[in-house]
């Protein structure tokens, strides 16, 4: 069976919940190899074999941490010649879709981002499910020429744990000089949250302009239901959150089990990010309120009284 | 300094976006358009850099370039009068159904026809397709450092510094001239045109080539040539309506009850 290459997404050896999504994925389609790049090779061995990675490429050089995708893109080109692999798998990011990029160039192979389904079609092609048009419409599409290179949204799959050999590839790789033009000159670390990362969370709860800069209600109302806090463009214009938790076409894509819009109108920008959720919760003063027309559960209300009667009631339902 | 910015001329956002029956592209010619609100970000960069580089806008040109339809001329007239020098516009029937390889391709090319400029500016994504993909794809073709996603720019000599807000970190990432670099919706405020721009804007010169000016065959490009292949499309069902109360004293017990029932806590 031919292999199918899924770039591992970590932080320092720490594997993100997606490339557990993508090892399932890559079952579907043939064997899955995980390939790891960067520091921290060690730490993450162990869950990649959990689930299911047959082959391991290691490639552990802070090297590739100073420099911006393109080498990471070389060595995903290199293996596509050396492995034949019959996909090749990475996150929907900005940094995975802009490997893929340059990797599609690279091989002359299609490029399907923001695949929230795929599937081994017929005679072996590959079939992926996107969501376009801010969620207006869903989409089957396929790769036709080179090795399909696809880039699969977080929480699209439920991963499953499958014990892998995950046996250990020795390749040389090389990088050109022209993939360090590039450089990562200083790097200032984010204050951890305590909460869960936005696009891997199960419920992520937002405020926008309706909070008046005032996030408490929202973040108790969050910490809960251990749920992410996210946040309209209206709420980080006016600085009262960080941009890194922006949700919409220019900020994050989401796709929870549940999403709670406290304070939000449900501009299309904003619905971009989020139409896609399982199931969708809105507060808001306004009945007219667009993002009414997406919700399966909606109060027209101050998010100032029934955030925090909602929050009393579910800490007291968790005893 | 030369700069280069790629511009796209998209549907309206608020407009309802469908696909072509006839060969599952986007229907581009039955909405309106306008220039993509995020590519107004590299055009205000593009400017401001000019602007401030030695020599001013007089010795350092913006030059902005577009891929599409005839009415993306729409899209280069918008950039002229927000202050760019010229435009070029690449507009061929073979361009219909390009996918981004494709469209990077095109724009490799035309950025080669134009000169080697020092900079190429791009928005973050285009507000319609939005693969976010182009620019990567464009470095690569071209050979040159991709500096994406830049929340703030400098210039300083032959070296480009940008600002990017990452999850785990916001990083300077550096590279030498020439680059690539993208912007996003964070790094300034696009201007509007004034009048004087207005007028000014109808000197300009604007250039118009087919795919053969750039030595492209037909065949390269097009809906024939994509990698990728749209098999099928689906409206979303719209969601079934929801259960909606009013507040009346007891909406946050409501909620919480609603959560309970669905296993959310
Ligand atoms: C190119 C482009 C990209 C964009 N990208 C994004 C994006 O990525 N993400 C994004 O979110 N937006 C984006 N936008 C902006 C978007 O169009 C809207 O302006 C924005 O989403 C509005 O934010 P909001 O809903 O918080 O504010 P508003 O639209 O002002 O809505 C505030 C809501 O709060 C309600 N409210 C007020 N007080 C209370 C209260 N006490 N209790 C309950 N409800 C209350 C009001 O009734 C109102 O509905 C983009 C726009 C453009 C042009
Ligand atoms: N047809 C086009 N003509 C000019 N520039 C484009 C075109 N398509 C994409 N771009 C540029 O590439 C960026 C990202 O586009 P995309 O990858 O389509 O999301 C845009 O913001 C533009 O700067």
């Amino acid at each position: 069976m031919a292999e199918v290459l899924v770039l591992v997404d970590h932080v320092d050896g720490m594997v993100r919940k997606t490339t557990l999504e993508m090892l399932t994925i890559a079952r579907r389609l043939g064997e899955p190899s995980a390939v790891f790049i960067g520091a921290g090779l060690d730490a993450a061995k162990e869950v990649l074999a959990q689930y299911g990675a047959e082959k391991l490429y290691g490639f552990e050089s802070a090297d590739y941490d100073d420099y911006v995708v393109a080498p990471k893109a070389e060595v995903l080109a290199q293996l596509v010649t050396s492995a034949s692999p019959a996909a090749v798998l990475m996150t929907s990011s900005p940094e995975g879709k802009e490997i893929a990029g340059r990797l599609s160039i690279k091989t002359e192979s299609g490029l399907i981002t923001d695949a929230v389904d795929v599937q081994a079609g017929e005679g072996g092609a590959v079939r992926t499910t996107q969501s376009v048009f801010a969620g207006g419409y869903t989409v089957q599409a396929t790769v036709t020429k080179g090795t399909p290179i696809i880039t699969v949204k977080p929480n699209s799959v439920a991963p499953e744990a499958v014990s892998g050999a995950a046996v250990e590839q020795a390749v040389e790789v090389s990088i050109s000089e022209g993939a360090k033009g590039a450089r990562i000159t200083d790097r200032k670390p984010r204050a951890a949250t305590g909460r869960p990362e936005l696009t891997e969370a199960a419920i992520v709860v937002s405020g926008g302009r309706g909070t008046a800069g005032d996030f408490s209600k929202i973040e108790e109302f969050a910490d809960s239901l251990g749920a992410a806090v996210g946040a309209s463009r209206a709420a980080v214009d006016a600085g009262w959150y960080p941009h890194t938790s922006q949700i919409g076409q220019t900020g994050k894509e989401v796709s929870p089990q549940l999403y709670v819009a406290a304070g939000i109108s449900g501009a299309i920008q904003h619905r971009a990010g989020m139409q896609t959720s399982k199931t969708i919760i809105a507060i808001n003063k306004d009945e007219e309120a667009p993002i009414f027309e997406l919700v399966d559960f909606g109060v027209v209300g101050d998010l100032f009284k029934v955030l925090p009667q909602a929050t009393e009631a579910v800490n007291k339902a968790k005893g | 300094m030369n700069i280069v910015v790629c511009i796209k001329y998209v549907p309206d956002a608020q407009a309802e976006l469908t696909f072509n029956a006839s060969d599952n592209t986007t229907d581009r010619l039955g909405v309106e358009g306008l220039l993509s609100e995020l590519d107004e970000y590299a055009i205000e960069a593009g400017l401001k850099l000019a602007e401030a580089a030695a020599g001013g806008v007089a010795e350092n040109t913006v030059t902005v370039l577009t891929v599409g339809p005839d009415k993306a001329a729409d899209a280069i007239k918008k950039a002229l009068q927000m202050g760019a020098h010229a435009g070029v516009h690449v507009s061929d029937e073979a361009i219909h159904g390009s996918d981004a390889a494709a469209t990077s391709l095109i724009l490799a090319e035309a950025v080669k026809k134009i000169g080697s400029p020092d900079l190429i500016l791009t928005g973050m994504a285009s507000t319609d397709g939005s693969m976010g993909v182009v620019p990567a794809m464009l470095a690569e073709r071209l050979g040159l450092p991709q500096v994406t996603l830049a929340a703030e720019l400098t210039v300083d000599g032959g070296t480009v510094i940008i600002r990017r807000d990452g999850d785990t970190a916001s990083v300077t990432i550096t590279a030498s001239l020439p680059a690539l670099v993208s912007v996003t919706d964070q790094i300034n405020e696009p201007r509007y045109p004034s009048f004087k721009g207005i007028m000014a804007a109808k000197k300009k010169p604007v250039e118009t080539w087919s795919l053969a000016d750039l030595g492209l065959d037909a065949g390269s490009v097009g809906l024939a040539a994509a990698w990728t292949k749209v098999e099928s499309f689906t409206k979303r069902p719209p969601r079934a309506k929801g259960q909606i109360v009013t507040d009346e004293g007891d909406g946050g017990t409501q909620l919480a009850e609603f959560l309970t029932t669905h296993k959310f806590v």
